[in-house]
């Protein structure tokens, strides 16, 4: 599965600013951290403004802080705002063949897991999984 | 038994101990709260299998006072389909009431402890797609999907027609 490049950047954003949630971060910061157009940022940062992940911070020192439930809110949520997932099958050409019947039902099962995974996935959950890959590749650098 | 017991915020004061026999009704009404369905010879069936031989654990989890609040079962299985002995993990139940407090994680570390003094090194467990809830839990433990896949079928009646539960 590959996400949109606004869905990434929702991503990078959500989830840098929800592992220290008391910090605020400029959207220039977090665009250098990840190599990301600012523009684009300032794009995505709004959804999640509108949508209550995050909220913008005014004056000096300003930029963006965390403001949702870093337990409660999962991947697909982000993603969910940026592009369709799991969101059935388009009605196309063949669809009511046997064999587009078919296809439709191997599609759905694929479309099935990916919703279910992401939406078993909070940003703490990946927050933890990244300190543990992390911890994992430095263990591989000492070991090398 | 109890399945009541306000542990919201700490998981300081539980115990996790095997199961006894007079577990199992406080453990079916625990397991009804959750359910909604009452399944009382299932779990007399479950302690027999799980409760009292080797490399099989059914751990109770105990609130300060010693009601009930909590439950998992687990095992070791060997080469299914190849696969080396392993965990697994196929029942577990928090008193919804007391979630959030620590009682799942603390069940889920005790029993990974006691597959690892098993000789095991992975602990895997099966889930409806749809059960978000514990879904996430065992991803918050840092479960992930394995190498392996769940597959399934409709079997037809026995007339040989099909038993229209898929369509």
């Amino acid at each position: 599965m590959r996400l949109q490049k606004a869905t990434r950047c929702a991503l990078y954003a959500v989830l840098e600013l929800a592992k220290e949630s008391e910090r605020q971060i400029s959207a220039a910061d977090i665009a250098e951290k990840y190599g990301i157009s600012a523009n684009h940022l300032a794009k995505v940062l709004r959804d999640l403004t509108r949508a209550g992940l995050v909220e913008s911070m005014r004056g000096a020192g300003g930029g963006y802080r965390f403001s949702g439930n870093a337990k409660r809110v999962t991947l697909y949520e982000v993603v969910h705002m940026f592009e369709d997932v799991g969101q059935g099958v388009r009605p196309e050409a063949g669809d009511d063949s046997p064999i587009g019947r078919a296809l439709n039902r191997v599609t759905t099962e694929i479309d099935e897991i990916a919703v279910s995974t992401l939406k078993s996935i909070t940003l703490s959950t990946l927050l933890k999984l990244t300190d543990r890959l992390a911890a994992e590749q430095l263990l591989s650098d000492k070991n090398s | 038994m109890t399945g009541t017991e306000n542990l919201t915020g700490s998981a300081l004061d539980l115990v996790i101990r095997n199961s006894k026999p007079a577990d199992v009704p406080g453990v079916v009404k625990l397991d009804e709260r959750i359910t909604g369905l009452n399944k009382s010879e299932y779990w007399v069936d479950m302690f027999e299998r799980y409760g009292r031989r080797k490399n099989r654990f059914f751990l109770i989890a105990e609130g300060p006072s010693g009601g009930l609040v909590g439950f998992i079962i687990g095992e070791v299985r060997a080469w299914e389909f190849g696969s080396p002995p392993s965990g697994w993990i196929f029942a577990l139940g928090v008193d919804p009431e007391s979630r959030l407090g620590g009682i799942g994680s603390k069940l889920f570390s005790s029993m990974c402890s006691c597959l690892t003094k098993s000789g095991v090194d992975t602990v895997r467990t099966m889930l409806a797609r749809d059960d978000e809830l514990n879904m996430a839990f065992f991803r918050s433990q840092g479960m992930m999907g394995g190498p392996f896949i769940q597959l399934e079928m409709d079997l037809p009646n026995p007339d040989g027609k099909p038993n229209g539960k898929r369509v």
